[in-house]
């Protein structure tokens, strides 16, 4: 049995069942760090005091340009797409996983020195929900990983069956991606600078 | 076919420029660090560059300046249940919590002994 609006969009919403989907998946994903966020100025109100400059804010700058580029990729892996122009899709969505790779050794490395330093989850408030935040977006950098692995192997079969649908969920995957980015881009300040 | 690849070609100038943006608000946020600021003034900037950039992925990247009703629909819920969670911590500080509280009837019963 295929699954209907994949590719033609419902009379009713205007959208495709994928694209509908992943925007309701996202706003699950907003409580989901939304909660972590508040959690964290619980926690930062209620503290006598607040390490300051205890992250390598050089580090996560890096680590910031480096997943905007990666949304930058990602969104002309989907546009190269529409042109119909496969080898620059491949390259870009390459370029949007080797980004996500290296995003993630940074990441080794800065856990790796505060662990060194004695400084693990359970050292003091602090860490717990720097771990705790950085973590979880660590894992969905990962699980956008295996998405982008997904489509540069077994789910290429898909552009020669039906171009259009393969569009789409790169399309889809791209969301997911940038609300990544979008995550990062307020973790930065509010762990690193703040 | 032929609008949809040019309305591309015009958007991947549009993506290039949001992305050239977003790096330089980088490097103002950092910038902006290194001016010490007290903490009231540089939550307020850090967090106003932050919505800046986040504004200009969700419109851009994501394609919400032009999306359908639906998308916007869920989004406000979205809103809606999101800024109920940052309201959280306002009532925490209106509880007892690490507050001494005297139990019902504890002071009388403290005048009779």
């Amino acid at each position: 049995m295929n699954i209907p609006y994949t590719v033609e969009e419902r009379p009713d919403t205007g959208l495709t069942n994928g694209k509908l989907g992943i925007w309701l998946f996202l706003a699950s994903e907003v409580m989901l760090f939304g909660a972590l966020f508040s959690t964290y100025i619980i926690l930062r109100t209620g503290a006598p005091e607040w390490p300051h400059g205890e992250l390598n804010v050089l580090l996560g700058a890096i680590n910031t340009v480096i997943l905007i580029t990666s949304s930058v990729t990602m969104v002309m892996a989907w546009a190269t797409l529409k042109l119909k122009d496969w080898a620059k899709h491949r390259l870009y969505l390459i370029a949007t996983f080797v980004l996500a790779g290296i995003f993630l050794v940074n990441k080794y490395f800065e856990y790796k020195d505060h662990f060194d330093k004695g400084e693990t989850p359970a050292h003091s408030t602090f860490t717990a929900i720097y771990f705790t935040l950085t973590g979880l977006h660590g894992i969905h950098i990962l699980g956008g990983m295996v998405v982008m692995l997904y489509f540069l192997g077994p789910g290429t079969k898909l552009w020669k069956k039906n171009p259009d649908q393969f569009t789409n969920r790169i399309e889809f995957t791209g969301l997911y991606w940038h609300f990544v980015d979008l995550v990062w881009i307020f973790l930065f300040p509010v762990l690193y600078l703040l | 076919m032929h609008s949809d690849s040019t309305e591309v070609k015009k958007s991947i100038r549009t993506y290039m420029t949001i992305g050239v943006a977003l790096l330089v608000f980088t490097g103002i946020t950092v910038a902006a660090n290194q001016f010490h600021f007290g903490v009231p003034v540089a939550v307020t900037v850090a967090l106003i560059i932050a919505m800046m950039k986040g504004s200009m992925v969700a419109s851009v990247f994501m394609h919400l300046s032009h999306e359908k009703k639906w998308i916007y629909g869920a989004l406000i819920l979205t809103v809606l249940g999101f800024l109920v969670l940052m309201t959280v911590p306002i009532f925490t500080t209106m509880d007892t919590i690490g507050k001494h509280v005297p139990a019902i009837g504890g002071a009388a019963e403290h005048q009779g002994h």
